[in-house]
C-alpha cells in the first residue's frame, strides 16, 4: 500500500464510494499524516460516505477553519507590530493562500507563519518582533550563528503567549545553495492582499513553492507541497512561468513539478525516470500512516543538505550535528 | 501492522496496531466484553512502534504514536505495553477528539445525574471513582470526562481504569479478580494495576447524563470542604481541557455553561474511606 490512495481521492474526490472499511482506515491514516485530512475533506465534500467517516471530515474541516483563522489573526499581529518600520509585510504559503483565498488555502494545514522581508531590513525587524513579543527558540548558539551566516531566514521565533511561530526569510533558498532565486524581484513584484499585507505575484508563489519542494527539502511530507503547486499552477500562463522561473534559476524543477502534478492531481503525464524516483518518495506512506522506503528517505535527506552546501562545509555540519546527537527525522 | 485490533470506547472507535503481539493480546483480554466496534473504520489509529528496528528484538523499546503524536513521547518497555496501549489511545483523544469538549476529570453516575472530579494525577480522582463505580454508582471513566457542546451532558469513556500504586490494593479488596489486569511494576507513575470497569458502565457506555455536582478532591490532608469561585472553576477546568482552545466558541460556551450550572466544591479526604462518606454526604446536600 503507498500513498496513492490518497492522492487517487484528491484526484478523483467520487471515487471513495469503491472503499470499504479497511480502505477508508488506510485513507484518514495517510492524509493525516500528510496533513492533507482538510483538503480531503472538502474535496469530499457532501458526497455519501459511511456514518462514521461523516464526523471525521467534519472535525477535519472546523479544524482547517481554525487554522486559517489562527493564521490570519497572527498575520495581522505581524503587521501590527512591523507596521513602523515602511517595509511590506510579503505573507508567503499558506498563511498567504488562506489570507487571498486561493484555493491552494481550501482545508489547508497551516503551521508557523512565514513572511518575507527584505534584506536589508532584517536587523529593524528583528527588534520589532521582538519588542512585540516573540522570542527565539532555538538556544544553542552553533544553530543561532548557522541560521545568521548561512540560512535565507532568521532562526525561528515563537510568540511568548500565543505560542505561534514565525519565520522572517530575506530569501528564498539557504545562502548556501546552487540555485539563487532573486528575492529582491519577488519583493518588487508582490501584490497586495490587504492594505498592510502583501504576497507573491502568481508566477512566483510557484516558483517558490517549487523552489521549496524540489531544489531544497527532503521531500518528506511533500505530497501537500506538490498538491499546493497543482492549486497554484491553476490558470497560470505558462510563457509567463517559464520566464520568471527561468529568471530564479528554476526552470528544470519547475517543469518538473509541472510533470508531477499533472501526473499525480491531475490529467496525466509522461514522468522521466527522476521524476519516477522523486514520486516514490512522495508517496512513500502506508495505510497505517507511516513513512516507508526508509533507505530512500534517507537518501532524500543528505541529498537536501548536498543540495545546500558546498561538500567540505556539509561535512563539518553534519559532524557538529552528529555529536550533539542530531538524527534526522 | 503485524498485529491489530479495533475497539470502541464510548463514543471513540481505535484502530490499534502494534508490532508486538503482547499489548494487543492484553488489550483483547481486558476489552472482551467491550461491544465490537460497528464497522471498521476507526476516527483514530494508534501505533505501537519499536523506536528503533534494533529494539523490536533487543531490549523491545515502544514509541506511543499514531494519527497524532508528541515527538518527545517517553519510550515504553514491552513489559509496560497495554500501558503504552492505553497512554496511546489518550494521547489520541486529548489531542484529536472535536465532539466533545474534553475534561480530564474523572465521573460517577447515579439516578440519572453524573458527578465530575477533576484534579492533578494523584488527587484521587481516579481511585474514588473507580470505588463508587464499585458501590453503586455507574462508572463513566476516570480519565476523561466528555461534556456535550451542544446538550451540557456529560458522556462516558470508559476505558480500563488505571489504578496506581496504593490504589491497586484498595480496588483489588473490592473488586473480583477477574476484573484485575497484570500488575505492571516500575512505570514511570509507579506501579500500575488496570481495572475493567462493571458491566453496567461497558453496556451503558453511549449513555450521557447531566452533571449535578462538580468535586475537585485532594488526597492527603484533614477533611475539609470549601467552595471555590466561578472565575476559579472556569480557569481550572480550561487547564483541564486538552481541546478547549481548540474548540474556539463552542468550547467556550459549553464550558460557561457547565460553571454556571453545577455547583462545586474543593474536598479534602486523608483516606479513601472518609472521602466516601464525605462524596456521598455532598451529594445528598448538593446535588
Amino acid at each position: 500500500m503507498s500513498a496513492r490512495l490518497l492522492v487517487r481521492a484528491l484526484r478523483d474526490p467520487g471515487g471513495v464510494a469503491a472503499l470499504d472499511g479497511r480502505g477508508w482506515n488506510s485513507l484518514i491514516a495517510m492524509a493525516r499524516a500528510e496533513r492533507l485530512i482538510g483538503t480531503l475533506a472538502l474535496r469530499i465534500g457532501e458526497r455519501p460516505v459511511p456514518m462514521a467517516v461523516r464526523p471525521i471530515l467534519m472535525d477535519a474541516r472546523a479544524d482547517a477553519e481554525r487554522e486559517a483563522r489562527q493564521a490570519l489573526w497572527e498575520a495581522d499581529r505581524a503587521a501590527e507590530a512591523l507596521a513602523g518600520l515602511g517595509v511590506p509585510v510579503v505573507l508567503l504559503k499558506g498563511t498567504a493562500y488562506a489570507a487571498a483565498g486561493l484555493s491552494a488555502g481550501q482545508g489547508r494545514f497551516i503551521g508557523d507563519l512565514d513572511i518575507l522581508v527584505p534584506r536589508e531590513a532584517m536587523k529593524d525587524v528583528e527588534q520589532a518582533l521582538i519588542g512585540a513579543g516573540w522570542e527565539w527558540v532555538k538556544d544553542d548558539p552553533y544553530d543561532d550563528a548557522y541560521y545568521r551566516q548561512w540560512m535565507h531566514e532568521l532562526p525561528p521565533m515563537i510568540h511568548a503567549s500565543r505560542d505561534r511561530m514565525i519565520d522572517v526569510h530575506h530569501t528564498v533558498l539557504p545562502l548556501t545553495a546552487r540555485q539563487t532565486p532573486d528575492a529582491a524581484a519577488m519583493l518588487a513584484d508582490a501584490v497586495p492582499i490587504t492594505n498592510e499585507l502583501y504576497m507573491l505575484c502568481p508566477e512566483d508563489r510557484v516558483c517558490h513553492a517549487v523552489a521549496h519542494l524540489l531544489a531544497d527539502g527532503d521531500l518528506a511530507g511533500g505530497l501537500r507541497n506538490l498538491w499546493d503547486i497543482y492549486c497554484l499552477l491553476d490558470g497560470i500562463d505558462p510563457a509567463a512561468l517559464e520566464a520568471r522561473a527561468a529568471r530564479h534559476g528554476l526552470v528544470r524543477h519547475v517543469r518538473q513539478a509541472q510533470r508531477l502534478a499533472a501526473a499525480l492531481y491531475g490529467a496525466g503525464g509522461r514522468l522521466t525516470l527522476w521524476d519516477r524516483i522523486v514520486a516514490a518518495r512522495l508517496l512513500a506512506r502506508d495505510g497505517w500512516g507511516r513513512e516507508r522506503r526508509k533507505l530512500l528517505g534517507f537518501a532524500f535527506y543528505v541529498r537536501s543538505h548536498w543540495l545546500r552546501m558546498p561538500p567540505v562545509m556539509l561535512a563539518r555540519h553534519l559532524l557538529t550535528k552528529w555529536r550533539k546527537g542530531h538524527r534526522p527525522a | 501492522m503485524k498485529h491489530a485490533l479495533s475497539l470502541k470506547i464510548g463514543p471513540a472507535t481505535f484502530r490499534i496496531g502494534s508490532a508486538w503481539r503482547q499489548p494487543v493480546e492484553a488489550l483483547a483480554r481486558l476489552y472482551a466484553d467491550y461491544p465490537a466496534p460497528a464497522d471498521e473504520i476507526a476516527d483514530f489509529t494508534v501505533r505501537l512502534e519499536p523506536t528503533s528496528p534494533f529494539r523490536r528484538w533487543f531490549r523491545p523499546s515502544i514509541f506511543i504514536t499514531g494519527d497524532h503524536g508528541l515527538a518527545d513521547a517517553a519510550p515504553m518497555s514491552l513489559a509496560h505495553g497495554l500501558l503504552a496501549a492505553e497512554m496511546g489511545m489518550n494521547l489520541q483523544m486529548a489531542l484529536g477528539w472535536r465532539r466533545h469538549l474534553l475534561l480530564h476529570a474523572s465521573s460517577v453516575e447515579k439516578g440519572g445525574r453524573v458527578l465530575v472530579m477533576t484534579g492533578e494525577s494523584g488527587s484521587g480522582k481516579s481511585t474514588l471513582a473507580a470505588q463508587l463505580g464499585e458501590r453503586g454508582w455507574r462508572l463513566m471513566g476516570d480519565e476523561f470526562a466528555l461534556l456535550d457542546l451542544e446538550t451540557g451532558a456529560i458522556f462516558p469513556f470508559p476505558r480500563l481504569v488505571s489504578l496506581k500504586n496504593r490504589a491497586i490494593d484498595v480496588l483489588a479488596a473490592e473488586a473480583p479478580p477477574g476484573r484485575m489486569g497484570p500488575l505492571l511494576a516500575g512505570t514511570a507513575k509507579g506501579d500500575i494495576r488496570h481495572l475493567v470497569p462493571r458491566g453496567d458502565a461497558v453496556g451503558r457506555m453511549s449513555e450521557g447524563a447531566l452533571p449535578a455536582l462538580l468535586l475537585f478532591p485532594r488526597f492527603g490532608h484533614a477533611t475539609d470542604v470549601r467552595a471555590v469561585g466561578q472565575g476559579e472553576i472556569f480557569m481550572r477546568l480550561t487547564q483541564a481541557s486538552t481541546n478547549y482552545v481548540a474548540l474556539g466558541e463552542p468550547g467556550f460556551a459549553a464550558l460557561t455553561r457547565f460553571v454556571r450550572n453545577v455547583p462545586a466544591r474543593a474536598i479534602d479526604f486523608p483516606s479513601g474511606g472518609e472521602a466516601i462518606a464525605l462524596v456521598e454526604r455532598l451529594w445528598e446536600d448538593l446535588a
